[in-house]
């Protein structure tokens, strides 16, 4: 049981800094969720909380403790590896009571514990076989059960399943999910899914090239993000981006002219924006749908349709350099050549000033994005 | 038919060129099992098939000179330079491999050309440096200074074998507790068993066979080791080879290390190849 805190930490590979000084307050028992794109410092920043990083500069708190010097085993951290790191040469049972036995505790207490991990993880059948008689997602299970025996304050998940196929990786999210109910253990946890994130995370982070972007619930993040990068980077297929115009701007709304010259109104927080400021309007693929093209928001070449089954996906080519995505009915009768109007709701617009930061939106009725809030 | 008659020459050529390697390779040694079989004037007769048997020679072999002390003194080497190389080089190889810190390559390739130097080339200092530490004509000094021939190799195998095992194995055992060395005792040393044999076995046979050293750093016959033992065997006059008992010793000698790789030669191979391809 313990909360996790990080002060303004930084870290320095020889002359070139990483991360940019960190902020972030994890509440004990929570699931938090490290996203972002490859390279931006989400290992390291989990390596930091472990132990296997040294502390550039900034203070890492455990459960109120400082944590700076002290050696990982110490910080009661337990690590699950993106490629499992088990013991080649030792059974699955061994594996677990490794770290059990290095802290001296009696052979009755290993056995107890390793035996109830196993029975929580399905693995008491297999507690005699080395790892490289196990399938991935045994193996998985032997790594998790690995950190579970320690009985660690905080558990620290690196892409832990990355490496099983998809089938398996919805399985293991949702026993992962359960684990975290059942312990009620702080979880922090690194991925690259965005399905994983929006899922399983209490509170969500989004790291940019060593800097915390956002820190919020998956609804917050995907309905309020603070900037483009988080409203690009939340959401699948990404958000479109195009730009517009204010013609007139107050604290209900803003008016604005798409360069399609099309007029509309959104409901979102004006202040701070003046007339004649160019803006970005952000509108994800989920919200548009397919209008005659007089009403429409703009009209393009329709240049892709790809068909996923539940629902089909559009790339219009609307004059500017990206293809602009919207997400149809499994059925669209669409073809590529045609050309096609695009609408969307003013509330489920987004907009973003000049210095890419968002605009509160104003109209959004959401109730389970209410309920996630209200929690926190 | 054609086909046939080619895959038939292939086969009997691949066998052919077997044949002559194996010829090459135990004939030498066939021979002389054969020899020290031989006495008297039938030693100097040329022969391909066993004529006569005797143990007389392998009896006097232990007669002439203290050969049981000298057997004893090469085992306690060699096994003494094989602890002693596998000790320093899983702990070396540890450091150049996990560890980072300046002048790591440079230090590599130190220790690489250590090995690049005659034997002849560092005799006399060496001989210096082993009377300085009071060692000359003892078991000790022999080994400190076949440490210079197994050393390299020793350290750069397991390097290389400890570089490729994965990063997060040991951060795993990081995590649970595990200081440096219970990482390589519990860890790696459990890994590393193929390459460990294959190099310690080296370094056996480099010190078994080693002749200059030995030569040069003892003095007394009960100080002898093997090579240099059997070099010594001399006859009953100036003028006479005792090549039955030099042919008897040379059996003795070679059989430790034919049973030694019987029993290793598949950890042997999987240690050379270990790393070629991903497992
Ligand atoms: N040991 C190291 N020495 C030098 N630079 C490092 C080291 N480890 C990481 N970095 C750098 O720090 C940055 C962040 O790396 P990190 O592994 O944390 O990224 P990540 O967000 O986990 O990426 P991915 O999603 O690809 O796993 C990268 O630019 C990387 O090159
Ligand atoms: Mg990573």
């Amino acid at each position: 049981m313990a909360d996790v805190v990080l002060k303004q930490i930084r870290k320095r590979f020889g002359p070139i800094e990483t991360i940019h000084g960190v902020d972030l307050n994890i509440r004990d028992g929570e699931f938090c969720v490290f996203v972002g794109p490859s390279g931006c410092g989400k290992s390291t920043l989990l390596r930091l909380i472990a132990g296997l990083e040294d502390i550039s500069d900034g203070e890492l708190r455990i459960g109120g403790d400082v944590v700076n010097d002290t050696v990982p085993k110490d910080r009661g951290v337990a690590m699950v590896f993106q490629s499992y790191a088990l013991y080649p040469h030792m059974s699955v049972f061994e594996n677990m009571a490794f770290g059990l036995d290095l802290a001296k505790h009696s052979k009755d207490e290993q056995n107890a514990r390793v035996m109830a991990a196993a029975k929580t993880l399905q693995l008491e059948e297999l507690l005699d076989r080395k790892p490289k008689e196990l399938s991935g997602g045994q193996r998985q299970r032997v790594a998790i059960g690995r950190a579970i025996v320690r009985k660690p304050r905080v558990f620290l998940f690196d892409e832990p399943l990355s490496n099983l196929d998809a089938a398996l990786r919805v399985q293991m999210r949702i026993e992962l999910a359960k684990l975290h109910e059942k312990l009620n253990t702080t979880m922090i946890y690194v991925t690259h899914d965005q399905v994983e994130a929006m899922t399983m995370a209490d509170k969500i982070v989004v790291l940019r090239a060593g800097t915390v972007e956002q820190v919020g619930t998956p609804l917050e993040l995907y309905h309020y993000p603070a900037n483009l990068f988080v409203a690009g980077f939340i959401g699948s297929p990404k958000m479109n981006f195009i730009s517009a115009k204010i013609t007139q701007v107050s604290q209900q709304s803003v008016t604005l002219k798409l360069e399609s010259g099309k007029e509309v109104s959104l409901p979102v927080d004006g202040s701070g924006l003046a007339t004649a400021d160019r803006v970005t309007v952000g509108i994800r693929p989920e919200h548009c749908s397919i209008a005659d093209q007089d009403t429409a928001l703009f009209t393009g070449t329709v240049e892709v349709v790809e068909h996923l089954g539940e629902a089909g996906l559009v790339y219009v080519r609307t004059g500017s350099d990206e293809l602009f995505v919207a997400r149809v009915a499994g059925d669209t009768a669409i073809k590529t050549g045609e050309t096609v109007g695009i609408q969307a709701a003013e509330q489920d617009c987004y907009v973003f000033d000049t210095a890419d930061m968002a605009k509160r939106r104003l109209a959004v009725d959401n109730a389970p994005l209410k309920a996630q809030m209200a929690l926190n | 038919m054609n086909a046939k008659a080619w895959k038939y020459l292939r086969k009997a050529a691949f066998w052919l060129l077997v044949a002559v390697i194996v010829l090459f390779a135990v004939f030498p040694f066939y021979y002389a099992i054969l020899t020290s079989f031989e006495t008297g004037s039938a030693l100097f007769e040329v022969n391909y098939l066993p004529e006569s048997f005797s143990l007389i020679n392998y009896i006097s072999v232990f007669k002439g000179q203290p050969f049981g002390h000298n057997i004893f003194n090469s085992i306690f080497v060699s096994f003494l330079v094989v602890a002693l190389s596998l000790l320093l080089g899983v702990t070396a190889s540890y450091a150049l491999a996990r560890v980072k810190f300046a002048g790591r390559g440079l230090l590599l390739i130190t220790i690489l050309s250590v090995s690049m130097f005659p034997q002849v080339a560092v005799l006399s200092g060496m001989f210096e440096l082993i009377r300085g530490l009071g060692l000359y004509n003892s078991m000790f000094g022999l080994a400190i200074s076949y440490m210079m021939l197994t050393l390299p190799f020793t350290v750069w195998v397991l390097t290389a074998f400890m570089r490729d095992l994965p990063r997060e194995l040991e951060e795993a055992a990081v995590m649970d507790g595990a200081t440096p060395w219970t990482v390589i005792r519990r860890v790696f040393l459990p890994v590393m068993w193929p390459a460990m044999v294959t190099t310690g076995l080296l370094a056996f046979i480099a010190a078994w066979n080693e002749f200059l050293f030995a030569l040069t750093f003892t003095l007394t016959d009960d100080k002898r080791t093997v090579p240099v033992a059997i070099a010594l065997i001399s006859g009953a006059s100036q003028h006479e080879m005792p090549w039955g008992n030099i042919m008897a010793a040379s059996v003795i000698v070679t059989l430790p290390l034919i049973v030694l790789v019987l029993i290793f030669q598949r950890r042997i191979v999987s240690g050379l190849t270990a790393g070629a391809v991903k497992g």
